[in-house]
């Protein structure tokens, strides 16, 4: 058999992220594959413990620039919870508006980039046009189109004024008939048809023994969302459904997504219909007691956890970052095996990947280190699955 | 305008040039908030390609770098090699705070820091992340640039390296 080694990456039109696989393949056929994800690693862990509570958020807010609002709400929320801190309903209610209005735009966003790499750009240019709805809203909403910066510990930073709310409210009713109608064109559009179903195709036992999470799970079966498993915020206290999906290719993923978009929506306009009065933000203390937290969260992407060590200070000793990206490699990895070339693009993008937040360094000792996890290829140490 | 050492030829390919520059996104380790912002300039809504201007994948197409995010220590040889493998004239657009300046990583242990200590920058887009019109901005005021540098001996008139270019500036 011969094998032919391609690399792919770090920069490379396919890739939006800097990422390197080193694809082994026999034909057209792929046989092996090796990641290399650490390319954007910035060390973001590490400088979180050296700054207090009110300038570690804007950073842990920038691990990544589509689920910004999740990595910091779920770091208030640890934070807030070793300190015993109780958020007030109203702010509850605004970060979960904030949050689903972001899960919306991040599923449009990939919804667009989906459809590129099969090659159907009407739908990439037509998503990313109705995509402005949301982020108007968000701009209107907290001021910045990307990376909101609505969190502080204790509350949120901004109120929402009634004419805010109805403005919010009023685009609702377009973005629903846009959904309608992509929903319409998943079922009958030749293109998608043929280009997402039956590929990467993920079993349900696949799913659980990889760990895949968000969407990638639910696309094939795995009925696990953590707003309902392990309710935060306000998702205990609303009407709303985990989307599941049966087919477990980029197909029942495409499914998966499109469904909480429309889910999201319903979301944002009872948050916004019933939202409650009263303050937005507690004065928390400035440090917080010593104490350990794992706080989960379910960004667009899947399961977000921070892992929180206190110390009594006003910083934290230690913050461990899980991102969902992290832990849907190892399915894209092993649904891409056997299959042509031509299918990276679309099964890498199934997943959603954020390289930035998923981006990690595993300092190995080379001179002992007799496995060769040091890549052949870059000769560097990095994180392979 | 117009310089007089300047063939006829020449000046064609400084107008097409500038009438449609095609540009490549380099993400030198950010955290994707400028590069969405900038496929969102590519998209209906701010349509960069009113300008002439295309995206295009690879370096050696292009004439405008975009560079996103602050520089991590594994990106910045690679930052170096896209930016070697550009043919002349080439421009490199920093868009964002983080490839401005460093932004909130600065000074983190795998950062370089900003794009300008890796390759010369010829414009800043500050914002965290800006706004596609800010970036629109930025494109086009580095096509005034180029425009300008063309008329007037080429972009090494104005770095420092490079003196006795002997063209004086536009009145």
């Amino acid at each position: 058999m011969t094998r032919v080694v391609v690399p792919i990456g770090p920069q490379h039109p396919a890739l939006k992220e800097p990422l390197n696989f080193r694809v082994i393949a026999d034909g057209e056929r792929i046989v092996e594959l090796e990641l290399n994800l650490s390319y954007s690693h910035r060390g973001i862990e590490k400088a979180a413990e050296q700054r207090d509570f009110i300038r570690a958020l804007p950073l842990i807010e920038r691990v990544c620039g589509i689920c910004s609002h999740s990595h910091s709400t779920v770091f208030s929320m640890g934070i807030e919870e070793i300190m015993g801190v109780e958020v007030p309903p109203r702010a509850q209610y605004i970060r979960t508006v904030i949050a689903e209005l972001e899960r919306m735009h991040s599923h449009m966003l990939w919804l667009g980039v989906a459809a590129h790499e099969v090659g159907f750009n009407t739908l990439f240019m037509w998503t990313w046009r109705d995509r402005e709805a949301v982020l108007d809203t968000l701009e209107e909403l907290s001021g910045n189109r990307i990376h909101y910066n609505m969190n502080e510990i204790g509350g949120v930073r901004v109120d929402l004024s009634p004419p805010q709310v109805d403005a919010a409210l009023a685009r609702i009713p377009v973005l629903e008939e846009r959904m309608r109608a992509y929903v319409a064109m998943l079922e009958d559009e030749e293109t998608m048809l043929a280009r997402f179903r039956g590929v990467g195709t993920l079993s349900r036992e696949d799913a659980l023994r990889y760990g895949a999470v968000g969407p990638t799970g639910r696309g094939s079966g795995v009925d696990y969302d953590v707003r309902r498993d392990d309710p935060y915020l306000v998702y205990d206290e609303i009407p709303w459904n985990v989307v599941t999906d049966t087919d477990g290719d980029v197909y029942g993923r495409t499914k998966v997504r499109i469904g909480e978009i429309k889910e999201s929506l319903g979301i944002v306009r009872y948050c916004l219909e019933h939202l409650p009065d009263g303050p937005i933000r507690v004065a928390a203390p400035k440090a917080a007691p010593p104490g350990e937290i794992y706080s989960r969260y379910e960004a667009p992407r899947g399961e977000v956890a921070h892992f929180i060590r206190t110390n009594g200070t006003d910083r934290v000793e230690r913050v461990d970052i899980r991102t969902p990206t992290l832990a849907n490699w190892t399915s894209v990895v092993y649904s891409l095996v056997g299959r042509p070339l031509a299918d990276i693009p679309v099964i890498v993008a199934a997943i959603d990947p954020c390289l930035s937040c998923t981006s990690r360094i595993t300092v190995l000792n080379r001179g002992e280190d007799a496995r060769g996890e040091t890549s052949p290829y870059t000769g560097q140490a990095g994180w392979f699955p | 305008m117009t310089g007089p050492s300047r063939t006829l030829s020449r000046r064609l390919l400084d107008w097409a040039r500038g009438k449609s520059p095609w540009i490549t996104v380099f993400n030198s380790g950010g955290c994707n908030a400028c590069d969405i912002e900038i496929i969102a300039c590519l998209m209906p809504r701010f349509d960069i390609e009113r300008f002439g201007i295309l995206s295009r994948g690879s370096p050696r197409h292009a004439d405008i770098l975009i560079v996103t995010g602050a520089v991590t220590r594994q990106q910045a040889p690679r930052l170096r090699r896209v930016w070697e493998q550009m043919p002349e004239p080439k421009y490199v657009i920093a868009v964002g705070a983080c490839a401005s300046g460093g932004g909130v990583f600065q000074g983190l242990y795998h950062m370089v820091g900003s794009v300008d200590q890796v390759i010369p920058v010829d414009a800043y887009v500050t914002g965290c992340p800006p706004r596609p019109d800010e970036i629109i901005n930025g494109v086009v005021a580095c096509l005034g640039l180029m425009a300008e540098d063309a008329a007037h001996g080429g972009r090494a008139r104005r770095t420092a390296a490079a003196p006795g270019t002997g063209v004086e500036e536009s009145s």
